[in-house]
């Protein structure tokens, strides 16, 4: 390795860092302002689990594009949806990334080919799925990569999709983020196999387990996948082992897991793992925390200046008003 | 130009050269669905055009409803013009997570984003002893949903015509084909092409009754009119063609000058299209009416196998002829 190459790394390093911490900081934000009532509904956490958006998102191109799910505030972020329409969308403003009508489970950036948002466990894969045909069809090179929960292994439309994807070699990576628990459901108790990726291979489709705890190592896994989709080589699935510190919504009291479970998969949290590993100094890291913490309030203070759509809108985009195409 | 002289096509004839002319006209657009390719369609509407256009446009998928119809979804949110083909009505039950929660969803839910210019063909509709799984008219259900346009081609100038402006619509749109239908023929221009896909028709003028029906049951408004003229009833066929949006327009204006309406709905009666129906009279049109408005639907049971059953279950000409009379003789 050249010095070169060194500092890139060194600086993606940085970056990774910067990401993960900053999905961790909006979301404790998001925290507050749940409890402020400024945000309703369902709320879905990802803490714990930034690794695996970021260690992923960092092997994409700008073009590829992204199906989430409704725990999605840490996709959408890593992939360039600013902060400020994020809280604007979960504030209900008509500044939001979704105008307000999709709110913390539904946030889209079409322009940077970020399709959601599907609260539906699986609903997300035959689009993804689609997208990847598109993508294959057109022949544009690009990818797609998909993220769902393994609760959604479970689902007959993860299995369809798996199989139509490798029968049609389509270029997708199927990033199962394995948190253990579909809601309050863990997976022991859910899946008579519980080897994910063995899953995936039993459709012929290239299938490894990542620890999703590590960033570096997310990265290098999906760089690996990536390259292989981009080529030609037909979907991948990367099982990406991780945990979520909190609860499933803001509404879950969590009666179905141990303290001790969440405290030991705390040990692991992929955050000061990493930040030790980077041997950033007290200064850096104020730095990077005050740079983070001033994106976020500026967020907030953009969604809470921003306006609520007049109720006479309320029927559009139920069809299209720009007219046939 | 010289007008071209009319030619006969069968409906299923109709559905093909309208797939044809779609997949010649725009590189955006592939069929997909179970036995669309070799097989050349459950119906033989697709036939000969895996050897015309190929297994990448004319694509044969497993058995997996949701995950082909969800696909259409995702390649039409990414540029492509797909036409989905689900083998029957009952099918896409296993879709209705995908047509409902995203394809009826996504605009919305984006703020305008993502609209999914998706095209969903399937048959419909009983009259082939094919039982409870295979012969119902679920098109009235679909027509709930906000987002999607619901198409109810009964001709063969509607099964040529309603495809093209569908794919040129940039939302979702569903074209239900009666599968009593297919074998039927009409005469139609030879250079006959796309149809407005907004208005509801009248097939035939009149001014003492409204059938109001669509699909399947447009022959049978038909000749339930036939019938009653000789008894000095004069009945209009009002065809919907679109069950979303309806047509209040059309349907209020034939009331208006009737004055008396039967709705045909090989559906069930209960919370449906033709309740839906029923009621836009009534809300638009209460004053004009001279008796309560009939409706002649299926019966509510699953649909039985045995052909005296099903003969049984389904709108017929005698039970329309027979509710003409009554709200004519009502009034």
């Amino acid at each position: 390795m050249n010095d070169d190459d060194h500092d890139d790394d060194h600086d993606g390093d940085r970056a990774l860092l910067r990401e993960m911490l900053r999905i961790r900081r909006f979301e404790e934000r998001c925290v507050e302002l749940y409890s402020a009532a400024k945000i309703r509904g369902f709320m879905h956490l990802y803490i714990g689990e930034e690794a695996v958006a970021v260690g992923v998102a960092a092997a994409l191109t700008p073009g590829d594009a992204v199906v989430a799910t409704y725990r999605e505030h840490g996709h959408a972020l890593v992939r360039g949806v600013p902060a400020r329409s994020i809280m604007a969308e979960m504030f209900g403003k008509v500044e939001g990334c979704s105008r307000g009508r999709g709110g913390s489970m539904h946030l889209f950036d079409v322009g940077r080919r970020f399709y959601g948002g599907n609260a539906i466990v699986g609903g997300g894969l035959p689009i993804a799925l689609g997208i990847a045909l598109a993508e294959h069809m057109q022949a544009t090179g690009r990818i797609v990569a998909c993220f769902f929960g393994e609760g959604a292994v479970a689902e007959g439309e993860f299995h369809e999709c798996m199989n139509l994807a490798e029968l049609w070699q389509l270029p997708i990576l199927f990033c199962c983020e394995n948190n253990l628990y579909a809601m309050g459901t863990a997976l022991t108790r859910s899946e008579s196999e519980t080897d994910l990726a063995l899953k995936a291979s039993s459709y012929e489709m290239p299938a490894w387990a990542v620890d999703g705890m590590d960033v570096i190592a997310v990265r290098d896994a999906a760089r690996r996948a990536v390259d292989a989709v981009r080529g030609g080589g037909g979907p991948h699935f990367l099982e990406l082992r991780t945990y979520r510190f909190r609860a499933h919504s803001m509404y879950d009291p969590e009666r179905y897991r141990d303290k001790a479970e969440v405290e030991t998969w705390k040990a692991r949290d992929p955050i000061p793992a990493f930040t030790a590993r980077l041997a950033l100094d007290a200064a850096q890291l104020d730095t990077l925390e005050r740079e983070i913490a001033a994106e976020i309030d500026d967020a907030v203070s953009y969604a809470d200046a921003g306006t609520f759509e007049p109720v006479e809108d309320l029927t559009r985009f139920v069809t299209s008003e720009a007219g046939r195409t | 130009m010289t007008a071209t002289a009319p030619t006969t096509l069968t409906y299923r004839e109709a559905c093909r050269e309208a797939l044809r002319e779609a997949l010649r006209r725009d590189d955006r657009v592939f069929l997909m669905g179970e036995d669309v390719g070799r097989y050349g369609g459950c119906f033989a509407v697709s036939l000969g055009l895996l050897e015309e256009f190929g297994p990448e446009r004319i694509r044969d998928t497993p058995l997996s409803e949701s995950a082909f119809v969800g696909a259409g979804i995702g390649a039409a949110l990414a540029g492509m013009r797909p036409i989905v083909e689900i083998m029957t009505v009952n099918f896409s039950l296993l879709a209705l997570d995908q047509i409902m929660n995203n394809a009826a969803t996504l605009l919305h839910m984006s703020g305008g984003q993502c609209p999914v210019p998706l095209v969903i063909r399937m048959t419909t509709g009983a009259g082939r002893q094919v039982a409870a799984q295979h012969s119902h008219s679920l098109e009235g259900w679909y027509a709930h949903i906000p987002g999607l346009r619901i198409l109810v081609p009964a001709t063969v100038e509607d099964a040529r015509g309603m495809l093209w402006p569908a794919l040129e619509d940039p939302d979702p749109v569903m074209i239900f084909e009666h599968g009593g239908l297919y074998g039927t023929s009409g005469s139609i221009a030879a250079d006959a092409g796309p149809v407005d896909i907004t208005r509801a028709a009248v097939r035939r003028p009149g001014r003492d009754v409204s059938l109001v029906t669509y699909g399947g049951t447009l022959h049978v408004a038909l000749e339930a009119a036939e019938q009653l003229a000789p008894a000095g009833i004069e009945a209009e066929v009002l065809d919907l063609r679109t069950l979303r949006p309806l047509d209040d327009e059309a349907i209020v204006d034939s009331v208006r000058r009737t004055h008396r309406a039967v709705v045909i709905d090989e559906g069930w009666r209960s919370g449906s299209i033709s309740a839906e129906i029923t009621a836009r009279i009534v809300e638009h049109a209460f004053y004009d009416l001279d008796a309560p408005v009939a409706r002649v639907c299926t019966a509510e049971v699953p649909m039985p196998y045995a052909r005296h059953l099903e003969e049984a279950a389904v709108p017929t000409v005698p039970a329309a002829v027979e509710a003409a009379k009554r709200v004519c003789e009502g009034g």
